[in-house]
Protein backbone atom coordinates (compact mmCIF):
# COMPACT_ATOMS: atom_id res chain seq x y z
CA UNK A 1 0.00 0.00 0.00
CA UNK A 2 3.15 2.25 0.61
CA UNK A 3 4.49 1.55 -2.22
CA UNK A 4 1.01 1.95 -4.26
CA UNK A 5 0.32 5.64 -2.84
CA UNK A 6 4.12 6.36 -3.61
CA UNK A 7 4.05 5.32 -7.25
CA UNK A 8 0.83 6.86 -7.45
CA UNK A 9 2.28 10.01 -6.41
CA UNK A 10 5.02 9.77 -8.91
CA UNK A 11 2.80 9.14 -12.02
CA UNK A 12 1.02 12.21 -11.06
CA UNK A 13 3.93 14.24 -10.61
CA UNK A 14 4.85 13.11 -13.71
CA UNK A 15 1.96 13.41 -16.34
CA UNK A 16 1.29 16.66 -15.03
CA UNK A 17 5.42 17.98 -15.26
CA UNK A 18 4.85 16.24 -19.07
CA UNK A 19 3.80 19.05 -20.90
CA UNK A 20 3.13 16.74 -24.10
CA UNK A 21 0.85 14.57 -22.23
CA UNK A 22 -1.25 17.17 -20.03
CA UNK A 23 -1.97 19.32 -23.32
CA UNK A 24 -2.77 16.17 -25.36
CA UNK A 25 -4.33 14.27 -23.22
CA UNK A 26 -6.24 16.49 -20.77
CA UNK A 27 -6.49 19.83 -22.41
CA UNK A 28 -7.35 18.56 -25.82
CA UNK A 29 -10.69 17.39 -25.51
CA UNK A 30 -11.70 20.38 -23.40
CA UNK A 31 -10.92 22.50 -26.16
CA UNK A 32 -12.53 20.12 -28.73
CA UNK A 33 -15.89 20.43 -26.56
CA UNK A 34 -15.52 24.21 -26.66
CA UNK A 35 -15.68 24.41 -30.47
CA UNK A 36 -17.81 21.97 -31.27
CA UNK A 37 -20.12 23.14 -28.80
CA UNK A 38 -20.26 26.56 -30.37
CA UNK A 39 -20.88 25.41 -33.37
CA UNK A 40 -23.81 22.72 -32.34
CA UNK A 41 -26.72 24.58 -31.37
CA UNK A 42 -30.51 23.65 -31.00
CA UNK A 43 -31.33 20.03 -30.48
CA UNK A 44 -30.44 16.47 -31.31
CA UNK A 45 -32.94 13.66 -30.62
CA UNK A 46 -35.05 16.23 -28.68
CA UNK A 47 -31.89 16.76 -26.46
CA UNK A 48 -30.19 20.06 -26.04
CA UNK A 49 -26.87 19.44 -28.41
CA UNK A 50 -24.63 20.58 -25.82
CA UNK A 51 -25.66 17.64 -23.35
CA UNK A 52 -25.28 15.42 -26.40
CA UNK A 53 -21.88 16.78 -27.12
CA UNK A 54 -20.37 16.49 -23.50
CA UNK A 55 -21.34 12.68 -23.51
CA UNK A 56 -19.94 12.56 -26.49
CA UNK A 57 -16.61 13.94 -25.37
CA UNK A 58 -16.74 11.88 -22.15
CA UNK A 59 -16.59 8.89 -24.58
CA UNK A 60 -13.79 10.20 -25.87
CA UNK A 61 -12.05 11.32 -23.01
CA UNK A 62 -12.20 8.04 -21.61
CA UNK A 63 -10.67 6.40 -24.89
CA UNK A 64 -8.04 9.13 -25.36
CA UNK A 65 -6.51 9.19 -21.60
CA UNK A 66 -6.48 5.42 -20.80
CA UNK A 67 -6.34 3.86 -24.29
CA UNK A 68 -3.95 6.23 -26.12
CA UNK A 69 -2.40 8.51 -23.59
CA UNK A 70 -1.80 4.86 -21.42
CA UNK A 71 -0.25 3.32 -24.41
CA UNK A 72 2.11 6.15 -25.78
CA UNK A 73 3.35 6.68 -22.35
CA UNK A 74 3.79 2.85 -22.03
CA UNK A 75 5.69 2.25 -24.56
CA UNK A 76 8.10 5.24 -24.47
CA UNK A 77 8.84 4.28 -20.92
CA UNK A 78 9.19 0.25 -22.09
CA UNK A 79 11.36 1.69 -25.30
CA UNK A 80 13.94 4.08 -23.14
CA UNK A 81 14.18 1.06 -20.49
CA UNK A 82 12.82 2.88 -18.16
CA UNK A 83 10.14 -0.21 -16.92
CA UNK A 84 13.34 -2.00 -17.06
CA UNK A 85 15.07 -0.28 -14.83
CA UNK A 86 12.19 -0.24 -12.37
CA UNK A 87 11.77 -4.24 -12.51
CA UNK A 88 15.41 -4.20 -10.98
CA UNK A 89 13.44 -1.82 -7.69
CA UNK A 90 11.07 -4.26 -5.22
CA UNK A 91 8.40 -2.17 -6.68
CA UNK A 92 5.85 -5.07 -7.79
CA UNK A 93 4.95 -5.30 -11.32
CA UNK A 94 0.94 -5.01 -10.46
CA UNK A 95 1.39 -2.44 -7.61
CA UNK A 96 3.26 -0.44 -10.85
CA UNK A 97 0.40 -1.25 -13.27
CA UNK A 98 -2.21 -0.22 -10.20
CA UNK A 99 -0.62 3.13 -10.18
CA UNK A 100 -0.72 3.51 -13.30
CA UNK A 101 -3.80 2.80 -13.96
CA UNK A 102 -5.23 4.37 -10.73
CA UNK A 103 -3.18 7.61 -12.03
CA UNK A 104 -5.02 7.31 -14.86
CA UNK A 105 -8.53 7.44 -13.49
CA UNK A 106 -7.62 10.75 -11.76
CA UNK A 107 -6.58 12.57 -14.98
CA UNK A 108 -9.44 11.41 -16.52
CA UNK A 109 -11.83 12.00 -13.21
CA UNK A 110 -10.41 15.30 -13.52
CA UNK A 111 -11.15 16.32 -17.04
CA UNK A 112 -14.54 14.83 -16.67
CA UNK A 113 -15.27 17.36 -13.88
CA UNK A 114 -14.24 19.97 -16.40
CA UNK A 115 -16.09 19.20 -18.96
CA UNK A 116 -19.07 19.55 -16.76
CA UNK A 117 -17.85 23.14 -15.57
CA UNK A 118 -17.31 23.97 -19.32
CA UNK A 119 -20.82 22.56 -20.21
CA UNK A 120 -22.86 24.73 -17.58
CA UNK A 121 -20.45 27.75 -17.94
CA UNK A 122 -20.51 28.21 -22.02
CA UNK A 123 -23.72 26.13 -23.31
CA UNK A 124 -25.88 25.42 -20.21
CA UNK A 125 -25.63 21.88 -20.43
CA UNK A 126 -27.97 19.61 -18.12
CA UNK A 127 -26.58 17.50 -15.50
CA UNK A 128 -26.31 13.52 -15.46
CA UNK A 129 -29.86 12.72 -14.50
CA UNK A 130 -28.40 8.95 -12.84
CA UNK A 131 -25.19 10.39 -11.60
CA UNK A 132 -24.55 6.97 -9.75
CA UNK A 133 -24.55 5.22 -12.82
CA UNK A 134 -22.60 7.81 -14.82
CA UNK A 135 -19.60 7.01 -12.72
CA UNK A 136 -20.00 3.49 -12.89
CA UNK A 137 -20.06 3.58 -16.43
CA UNK A 138 -17.23 5.85 -16.72
CA UNK A 139 -15.29 3.80 -14.36
CA UNK A 140 -16.40 0.33 -16.51
CA UNK A 141 -14.93 2.48 -19.51
CA UNK A 142 -11.96 3.66 -18.19
CA UNK A 143 -11.07 0.07 -16.99
CA UNK A 144 -12.04 -1.41 -20.78
CA UNK A 145 -10.27 1.20 -22.45
CA UNK A 146 -6.99 0.97 -20.38
CA UNK A 147 -7.43 -3.25 -20.93
CA UNK A 148 -6.94 -2.00 -24.45
CA UNK A 149 -4.19 0.42 -23.82
CA UNK A 150 -2.01 -2.31 -22.37
CA UNK A 151 -2.96 -4.75 -25.24
CA UNK A 152 -2.05 -1.27 -27.57
CA UNK A 153 1.18 -1.19 -25.56
CA UNK A 154 1.99 -4.90 -26.16
CA UNK A 155 1.63 -4.91 -30.02
CA UNK A 156 3.51 -1.51 -30.76
CA UNK A 157 6.90 -2.70 -31.70
CA UNK A 158 8.82 1.06 -31.15
CA UNK A 159 8.08 4.58 -29.95
CA UNK A 160 8.42 5.91 -33.24
CA UNK A 161 4.88 5.29 -34.64
CA UNK A 162 3.34 4.45 -31.31
CA UNK A 163 1.45 8.15 -31.39
CA UNK A 164 0.57 8.19 -35.11
CA UNK A 165 -0.63 4.55 -34.94
CA UNK A 166 -3.17 5.05 -31.85
CA UNK A 167 -4.57 8.23 -33.31
CA UNK A 168 -5.09 6.78 -36.32
CA UNK A 169 -7.31 4.05 -34.76
CA UNK A 170 -8.58 6.80 -31.98
CA UNK A 171 -10.02 9.48 -33.83
CA UNK A 172 -12.13 7.35 -36.27
CA UNK A 173 -13.32 5.28 -33.66
CA UNK A 174 -14.38 8.48 -31.82
CA UNK A 175 -16.27 10.10 -35.18
CA UNK A 176 -18.08 6.74 -36.48
CA UNK A 177 -18.78 6.01 -32.40
CA UNK A 178 -20.85 9.16 -32.11
CA UNK A 179 -18.57 11.48 -29.89
CA UNK A 180 -18.67 14.50 -32.38
CA UNK A 181 -21.84 14.39 -33.20
CA UNK A 182 -24.33 12.08 -33.88
CA UNK A 183 -24.10 9.16 -36.43
CA UNK A 184 -27.34 8.39 -37.42
CA UNK A 185 -26.99 10.32 -40.90
CA UNK A 186 -23.81 8.59 -41.69
CA UNK A 187 -24.01 6.27 -44.58
CA UNK A 188 -24.65 2.64 -43.17
CA UNK A 189 -21.25 1.42 -43.76
CA UNK A 190 -20.11 3.59 -41.34
CA UNK A 191 -22.86 3.07 -39.21
CA UNK A 192 -21.65 -0.89 -39.14
CA UNK A 193 -18.63 -0.21 -38.15
CA UNK A 194 -19.25 1.84 -35.83
CA UNK A 195 -21.45 -1.30 -34.26
CA UNK A 196 -18.69 -2.77 -33.16
CA UNK A 197 -16.63 -0.28 -31.91
CA UNK A 198 -16.54 -0.24 -27.54
CA UNK A 199 -16.70 3.73 -27.71
CA UNK A 200 -20.31 3.14 -29.34
CA UNK A 201 -21.59 1.23 -26.36
CA UNK A 202 -20.00 3.30 -23.92
CA UNK A 203 -21.38 6.51 -25.56
CA UNK A 204 -24.64 4.56 -25.51
CA UNK A 205 -24.37 3.85 -21.48
CA UNK A 206 -23.65 7.43 -20.63
CA UNK A 207 -25.96 9.07 -22.86
CA UNK A 208 -28.57 6.76 -20.96
CA UNK A 209 -27.37 7.81 -17.62
CA UNK A 210 -26.60 11.18 -17.92
CA UNK A 211 -30.06 12.03 -20.44
CA UNK A 212 -32.25 9.52 -20.36
CA UNK A 213 -32.46 8.80 -16.49
CA UNK A 214 -32.13 4.99 -17.28
CA UNK A 215 -29.74 2.99 -14.68
CA UNK A 216 -26.77 1.20 -16.47
CA UNK A 217 -28.34 -2.17 -15.44
CA UNK A 218 -31.09 -1.49 -18.21
CA UNK A 219 -28.45 -1.71 -20.97
CA UNK A 220 -26.85 -5.35 -20.03
CA UNK A 221 -25.87 -5.78 -23.82
CA UNK A 222 -24.27 -2.50 -24.22
CA UNK A 223 -21.96 -3.49 -20.42
CA UNK A 224 -21.47 -6.48 -22.07
CA UNK A 225 -19.81 -5.45 -25.06
CA UNK A 226 -18.16 -2.64 -23.47
CA UNK A 227 -16.45 -5.09 -21.24
CA UNK A 228 -15.57 -7.92 -23.76
CA UNK A 229 -13.51 -5.78 -25.30
CA UNK A 230 -11.56 -4.94 -22.14
CA UNK A 231 -11.17 -8.43 -21.52
CA UNK A 232 -9.86 -9.03 -24.86
CA UNK A 233 -7.29 -6.47 -24.61
CA UNK A 234 -6.18 -7.98 -20.76
CA UNK A 235 -5.82 -11.45 -22.07
CA UNK A 236 -3.67 -10.11 -25.50
CA UNK A 237 -1.51 -7.70 -22.84
CA UNK A 238 -1.32 -10.45 -20.18
CA UNK A 239 0.24 -12.97 -23.35
CA UNK A 240 2.67 -10.06 -25.29
CA UNK A 241 3.15 -7.28 -22.85
CA UNK A 242 7.08 -7.37 -22.21
CA UNK A 243 8.72 -4.71 -19.75
CA UNK A 244 12.36 -5.00 -21.90
CA UNK A 245 12.88 -3.18 -25.18
CA UNK A 246 11.41 -4.32 -28.08
CA UNK A 247 14.10 -2.71 -30.36
CA UNK A 248 17.42 -2.97 -29.02
CA UNK B 1 31.67 -16.91 1.98
CA UNK B 2 30.50 -16.35 -1.66
CA UNK B 3 27.99 -13.32 -2.68
CA UNK B 4 27.72 -14.43 -6.23
CA UNK B 5 28.06 -18.60 -7.48
CA UNK B 6 27.84 -19.57 -10.75
CA UNK B 7 28.38 -22.42 -12.22
CA UNK B 8 28.53 -23.82 -15.90
CA UNK B 9 26.28 -21.02 -17.10
CA UNK B 10 24.79 -21.66 -20.29
CA UNK B 11 22.88 -19.41 -22.28
CA UNK B 12 22.09 -18.91 -26.42
CA UNK B 13 19.80 -16.91 -28.28
CA UNK B 14 18.15 -18.22 -31.60
CA UNK B 15 20.96 -20.65 -32.37
CA UNK B 16 24.38 -19.08 -31.20
CA UNK B 17 25.58 -19.76 -27.64
CA UNK B 18 26.62 -16.63 -25.87
CA UNK B 19 27.34 -18.01 -23.07
CA UNK B 20 29.17 -21.50 -22.90
CA UNK B 21 29.63 -22.64 -19.56
CA UNK B 22 30.87 -19.94 -17.50
CA UNK B 23 31.96 -20.45 -13.66
CA UNK B 24 33.04 -18.10 -11.26
CA UNK B 25 32.43 -16.95 -7.57
CA UNK B 26 32.41 -13.40 -6.41
CA UNK B 27 32.88 -13.37 -2.49
CA UNK B 28 31.33 -11.09 0.27
CA UNK B 29 32.98 -7.26 0.33
CA UNK B 30 34.88 -8.27 -3.67
CA UNK B 31 35.03 -6.43 -6.49
CA UNK B 32 34.70 -8.46 -9.16
CA UNK B 33 35.78 -6.98 -12.89
CA UNK B 34 34.17 -8.56 -15.93
CA UNK B 35 36.09 -8.00 -18.92
CA UNK B 36 36.22 -8.52 -22.69
CA UNK B 37 35.20 -7.46 -26.23
CA UNK B 38 31.82 -6.45 -27.62
CA UNK B 39 29.75 -9.49 -27.69
CA UNK B 40 31.65 -11.74 -25.40
CA UNK B 41 28.59 -11.96 -23.03
CA UNK B 42 29.50 -9.71 -20.07
CA UNK B 43 25.40 -7.87 -20.36
CA UNK B 44 24.23 -11.37 -20.84
CA UNK B 45 25.75 -12.62 -17.47
CA UNK B 46 25.03 -9.43 -15.49
CA UNK B 47 21.63 -9.12 -16.28
CA UNK B 48 20.66 -13.39 -15.85
CA UNK B 49 22.03 -12.37 -12.25
CA UNK B 50 20.29 -9.57 -11.70
CA UNK B 51 17.16 -11.54 -12.84
CA UNK B 52 16.16 -10.01 -15.96
CA UNK B 53 16.95 -12.89 -18.13
CA UNK B 54 16.48 -16.87 -18.41
CA UNK B 55 19.49 -19.16 -18.26
CA UNK B 56 19.37 -22.65 -20.68
CA UNK B 57 21.83 -24.04 -18.07
CA UNK B 58 24.07 -24.07 -14.66
CA UNK B 59 23.71 -23.16 -11.39
CA UNK B 60 23.53 -19.42 -9.77
CA UNK B 61 23.12 -18.41 -6.30
CA UNK B 62 23.01 -15.02 -5.59
CA UNK B 63 23.08 -13.91 -2.07
CA UNK B 64 20.94 -16.96 -1.16
CA UNK B 65 18.85 -16.79 -4.07
CA UNK B 66 18.55 -18.04 -7.40
CA UNK B 67 17.61 -14.67 -9.46
CA UNK B 68 15.27 -15.89 -12.01
CA UNK B 69 12.67 -16.59 -9.49
CA UNK B 70 12.15 -12.41 -9.45
CA UNK B 71 11.24 -11.45 -5.54
CA UNK B 72 10.82 -8.38 -4.13
CA UNK B 73 12.94 -9.13 -1.15
CA UNK B 74 16.06 -10.24 -3.73
CA UNK B 75 15.78 -6.81 -5.43
CA UNK B 76 15.85 -5.16 -2.02
CA UNK B 77 18.89 -5.92 -1.48
CA UNK B 78 20.41 -5.39 -4.64
CA UNK B 79 21.90 -2.60 -6.81
CA UNK B 80 21.75 -2.12 -11.00
CA UNK B 81 23.31 0.04 -13.35
CA UNK B 82 22.03 -1.01 -16.78
CA UNK B 83 24.42 -0.61 -19.96
CA UNK B 84 21.69 1.50 -21.34
CA UNK B 85 18.85 2.83 -19.94
CA UNK B 86 17.13 6.63 -19.65
CA UNK B 87 15.28 8.32 -16.70
CA UNK B 88 12.35 10.83 -16.72
CA UNK B 89 13.78 13.73 -18.58
CA UNK B 90 11.36 15.97 -17.01
CA UNK B 91 11.87 14.87 -13.21
CA UNK B 92 14.87 16.75 -10.96
CA UNK B 93 17.92 14.64 -10.07
CA UNK B 94 16.50 15.20 -6.31
CA UNK B 95 13.46 14.39 -7.35
CA UNK B 96 14.54 10.99 -9.33
CA UNK B 97 16.10 10.24 -6.42
CA UNK B 98 13.47 10.58 -4.10
CA UNK B 99 11.17 8.62 -6.55
CA UNK B 100 13.90 5.62 -6.73
CA UNK B 101 14.49 5.88 -2.94
CA UNK B 102 10.21 5.63 -2.18
CA UNK B 103 10.72 1.90 -3.59
CA UNK B 104 12.94 0.51 -0.52
CA UNK B 105 12.51 -0.82 2.67
CA UNK B 106 15.82 1.10 4.35
CA UNK B 107 17.04 3.77 1.48
CA UNK B 108 20.00 5.99 1.37
CA UNK B 109 19.36 9.71 2.38
CA UNK B 110 19.15 11.22 -1.05
CA UNK B 111 20.99 14.05 -0.41
CA UNK B 112 24.00 11.90 0.62
CA UNK B 113 23.84 9.94 -2.36
CA UNK B 114 23.80 12.99 -4.92
CA UNK B 115 26.56 14.35 -3.07
CA UNK B 116 28.16 10.78 -3.25
CA UNK B 117 27.82 10.80 -7.59
CA UNK B 118 29.12 14.32 -7.64
CA UNK B 119 25.60 15.77 -8.65
CA UNK B 120 25.14 18.33 -5.61
CA UNK B 121 25.15 21.34 -7.89
CA UNK B 122 23.08 19.48 -10.55
CA UNK B 123 20.38 18.41 -7.84
CA UNK B 124 17.52 21.02 -8.73
CA UNK B 125 18.34 20.49 -12.97
CA UNK B 126 16.27 18.77 -14.97
CA UNK B 127 17.39 15.42 -15.85
CA UNK B 128 17.06 15.77 -19.81
CA UNK B 129 19.49 18.96 -19.17
CA UNK B 130 22.24 16.85 -17.73
CA UNK B 131 25.15 15.74 -20.05
CA UNK B 132 25.36 12.31 -20.71
CA UNK B 133 28.31 11.87 -17.78
CA UNK B 134 25.82 13.42 -15.87
CA UNK B 135 23.07 10.89 -16.64
CA UNK B 136 25.81 8.15 -15.97
CA UNK B 137 26.11 9.37 -12.80
CA UNK B 138 22.50 9.62 -11.67
CA UNK B 139 21.84 6.04 -12.71
CA UNK B 140 24.96 5.08 -10.05
CA UNK B 141 23.40 7.02 -8.24
CA UNK B 142 19.77 5.71 -8.39
CA UNK B 143 22.11 2.08 -7.85
CA UNK B 144 23.17 3.05 -4.61
CA UNK B 145 19.71 4.80 -2.84
CA UNK B 146 18.39 1.24 -2.03
CA UNK B 147 21.65 0.48 0.36
CA UNK B 148 22.28 -2.41 -1.52
CA UNK B 149 24.41 -5.25 -0.35
CA UNK B 150 25.51 -6.25 -3.88
CA UNK B 151 26.12 -3.65 -7.00
CA UNK B 152 26.16 -4.80 -11.02
CA UNK B 153 27.40 -2.46 -12.99
CA UNK B 154 27.38 -2.79 -16.80
CA UNK B 155 30.00 -0.09 -17.94
CA UNK B 156 29.39 2.37 -15.20
CA UNK B 157 31.86 4.96 -16.41
CA UNK B 158 31.00 4.69 -19.98
CA UNK B 159 31.78 8.62 -20.80
CA UNK B 160 33.12 9.65 -18.00
CA UNK B 161 35.93 12.20 -18.71
CA UNK B 162 39.06 11.55 -16.56
CA UNK B 163 38.03 13.92 -13.65
CA UNK B 164 34.62 12.19 -13.24
CA UNK B 165 36.37 8.72 -13.58
CA UNK B 166 38.20 9.51 -10.86
CA UNK B 167 35.82 10.47 -8.40
CA UNK B 168 33.47 7.46 -9.48
CA UNK B 169 36.23 4.99 -8.90
CA UNK B 170 36.39 7.03 -5.33
CA UNK B 171 32.62 6.41 -4.64
CA UNK B 172 33.00 2.83 -5.62
CA UNK B 173 35.88 2.27 -3.28
CA UNK B 174 34.42 4.07 -0.27
CA UNK B 175 31.29 1.63 -1.15
CA UNK B 176 33.50 -1.60 -0.71
CA UNK B 177 35.21 0.29 2.34
CA UNK B 178 31.71 -0.45 3.31
CA UNK B 179 31.45 -3.68 2.83
CA UNK B 180 29.70 -3.38 -0.42
CA UNK B 181 30.14 -6.49 -3.13
CA UNK B 182 30.34 -5.19 -6.62
CA UNK B 183 30.31 -6.76 -10.02
CA UNK B 184 31.10 -4.39 -12.85
CA UNK B 185 31.66 -4.72 -16.86
CA UNK B 186 34.35 -2.31 -17.77
CA UNK B 187 35.89 -2.07 -21.29
CA UNK B 188 38.72 0.26 -19.50
CA UNK B 189 41.24 -2.45 -18.20
CA UNK B 190 42.94 0.61 -15.79
CA UNK B 191 39.71 0.86 -14.56
CA UNK B 192 39.62 -2.78 -13.75
CA UNK B 193 43.26 -2.38 -12.59
CA UNK B 194 42.60 0.03 -10.18
CA UNK B 195 38.93 -1.34 -8.96
CA UNK B 196 39.10 -4.87 -9.23
CA UNK B 197 40.28 -7.19 -6.59
CA UNK B 198 39.86 -10.23 -9.27
CA UNK B 199 38.76 -9.92 -12.83
CA UNK B 200 37.43 -12.70 -15.09
CA UNK B 201 37.89 -12.26 -18.88
CA UNK B 202 35.46 -13.57 -21.17
CA UNK B 203 35.78 -14.29 -25.20
CA UNK B 204 33.02 -15.91 -26.57
CA UNK B 205 30.94 -16.61 -23.80
CA UNK B 206 34.00 -19.09 -22.30
CA UNK B 207 36.05 -17.56 -19.72
CA UNK B 208 39.62 -17.44 -21.02
CA UNK B 209 41.39 -15.59 -17.75
CA UNK B 210 40.37 -15.86 -13.71
CA UNK B 211 42.37 -14.24 -10.92
CA UNK B 212 43.29 -10.89 -9.33
CA UNK B 213 44.92 -8.17 -12.12
CA UNK B 214 48.66 -9.31 -10.26
CA UNK B 215 48.25 -12.73 -10.90
CA UNK B 216 47.10 -12.55 -14.36
CA UNK B 217 50.06 -9.94 -15.58
CA UNK B 218 52.44 -11.95 -12.93
CA UNK B 219 51.23 -15.45 -14.67
CA UNK B 220 52.80 -13.85 -18.24
CA UNK B 221 55.30 -12.99 -20.86
CA UNK B 222 58.28 -11.24 -17.75
CA UNK B 223 58.55 -7.88 -18.99
CA UNK B 224 58.48 -5.89 -22.65
CA UNK B 225 61.78 -3.97 -23.88
CA UNK B 226 61.23 -1.31 -26.29
CA UNK B 227 63.94 0.99 -28.47
CA UNK B 228 64.13 2.43 -31.75
CA UNK B 229 66.59 1.53 -34.65
CA UNK B 230 66.80 3.45 -37.44
CA UNK B 231 63.60 5.05 -36.70
CA UNK B 232 62.17 1.82 -36.15
CA UNK B 233 60.70 0.85 -33.04
CA UNK B 234 61.43 -2.77 -32.06
CA UNK B 235 59.51 -4.87 -28.81
CA UNK B 236 61.20 -7.47 -27.35
CA UNK B 237 59.18 -9.74 -25.01
CA UNK B 238 61.21 -11.59 -22.63
CA UNK B 239 61.11 -13.93 -19.84
CA UNK B 240 64.35 -12.63 -19.03
CA UNK B 241 64.79 -9.10 -18.88
CA UNK B 242 68.17 -8.74 -16.97
CA UNK B 243 69.58 -11.15 -19.26
CA UNK B 244 68.21 -9.52 -22.55
CA UNK B 245 68.62 -5.57 -21.46
CA UNK B 246 72.54 -6.75 -20.61
CA UNK B 247 72.92 -8.10 -24.51
CA UNK B 248 71.23 -5.14 -26.16
CA UNK B 249 73.06 -2.60 -24.09
CA UNK B 250 76.46 -4.41 -24.41
CA UNK B 251 76.36 -4.40 -28.28
CA UNK B 252 75.29 -0.88 -28.46
CA UNK B 253 78.12 0.41 -26.37
CA UNK B 254 80.42 -2.02 -28.49
CA UNK B 255 79.08 -0.17 -31.59
CA UNK B 256 79.06 3.31 -29.98
CA UNK B 257 75.31 3.57 -30.67
CA UNK B 258 72.62 4.81 -28.14
CA UNK B 259 69.42 3.43 -27.75
CA UNK B 260 66.99 5.47 -28.57
CA UNK B 261 63.45 5.74 -26.49
CA UNK B 262 64.93 2.79 -24.27
CA UNK B 263 62.15 1.17 -22.43
CA UNK B 264 61.55 -1.44 -19.88
CA UNK B 265 58.20 -2.40 -18.68
CA UNK B 266 56.20 -4.90 -16.98
CA UNK B 267 53.21 -5.42 -19.57
CA UNK B 268 50.38 -4.35 -17.86
CA UNK B 269 46.24 -5.68 -17.60
CA UNK B 270 45.95 -4.12 -20.67
CA UNK B 271 48.46 -6.16 -22.69
CA UNK B 272 47.59 -9.27 -20.89
CA UNK B 273 43.75 -8.44 -21.74
CA UNK B 274 44.61 -8.29 -25.60
CA UNK B 275 47.13 -11.48 -25.60
CA UNK B 276 44.03 -13.35 -24.12
CA UNK B 277 41.21 -11.87 -26.41
CA UNK B 278 43.71 -12.15 -29.22
CA UNK B 279 44.09 -16.07 -29.65
CA UNK B 280 40.47 -16.20 -30.62
CA UNK B 281 42.14 -15.26 -34.30
CA UNK B 282 44.59 -18.35 -33.83
CA UNK B 283 42.25 -21.04 -33.24
N1 LIG C 1 18.48 -10.11 -26.65
C1 LIG C 1 19.36 -10.71 -27.48
N2 LIG C 1 18.92 -11.39 -28.55
C2 LIG C 1 19.79 -12.01 -29.39
N3 LIG C 1 21.11 -12.01 -29.22
C3 LIG C 1 21.61 -11.35 -28.18
C4 LIG C 1 20.75 -10.66 -27.25
N4 LIG C 1 21.53 -10.09 -26.31
C5 LIG C 1 22.80 -10.40 -26.62
N5 LIG C 1 22.85 -11.15 -27.74
C6 LIG C 1 24.08 -11.70 -28.35
O1 LIG C 1 24.80 -12.39 -27.36
C7 LIG C 1 26.19 -12.09 -27.43
C8 LIG C 1 26.66 -11.50 -26.11
O2 LIG C 1 26.08 -10.22 -25.91
P1 LIG C 1 26.30 -9.34 -24.63
O3 LIG C 1 25.40 -8.18 -24.71
O4 LIG C 1 26.21 -10.20 -23.43
O5 LIG C 1 27.81 -8.89 -24.85
P2 LIG C 1 28.70 -7.86 -24.00
O6 LIG C 1 29.91 -8.63 -23.57
O7 LIG C 1 27.92 -7.21 -22.96
O8 LIG C 1 29.14 -6.84 -25.11
P3 LIG C 1 29.39 -5.23 -25.04
O9 LIG C 1 30.77 -5.04 -24.58
O10 LIG C 1 29.24 -4.80 -26.45
O11 LIG C 1 28.37 -4.64 -24.15
C9 LIG C 1 26.35 -11.15 -28.62
O12 LIG C 1 26.74 -11.91 -29.72
C10 LIG C 1 24.97 -10.58 -28.82
O13 LIG C 1 24.76 -10.29 -30.19
MG1 LIG D 1 27.36 -5.29 -22.57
Amino acid sequence: MRLFVHQLRSEQLLFWRSREAAVFIFVFPLLLFVLLGSVYGGTIDGEPASSVLLVGMLGYGVANTAFAGLAISLVLRRESALLKRLRATPLPAATYLAAVLASTVIVFALQAVALFGLGRLFFDAELPSRPGSLVVALLLGVAAFAGLGFAATALLRSSEGASAALNVVLLPMAFLSGSFGPTRRYPEVLQALGDVLPLRYLIELLDAASLKGEAIWSRPGAVAVVAGWGLVGIAIAARRFRWEPREA
Amino acid sequence: MSAITVRDLRKSYGGSEALRGVSFDVGVGEVFGLLGPNGAGKTTTVEILEGYRRRDGGEVDVLGFDPAGGQAAYRERIGVVLQASQLWANLTVAETHRMFAGYYERPRDADEVVELVGLTEKRDARVKTLSGGQKRRLDLGLALIGNPELLFLDEPTTGFDPTARRAAWDAIRTLRSLGTTILLTTHYLDEAQQLADRVAVLRAGEIVGLGTPAELVGGSLGAEIRYRRDGEVVVLRTERPTEELHRLTGEALAGGRELDGLEVRRPTLEDVYLDLVAEEEVR
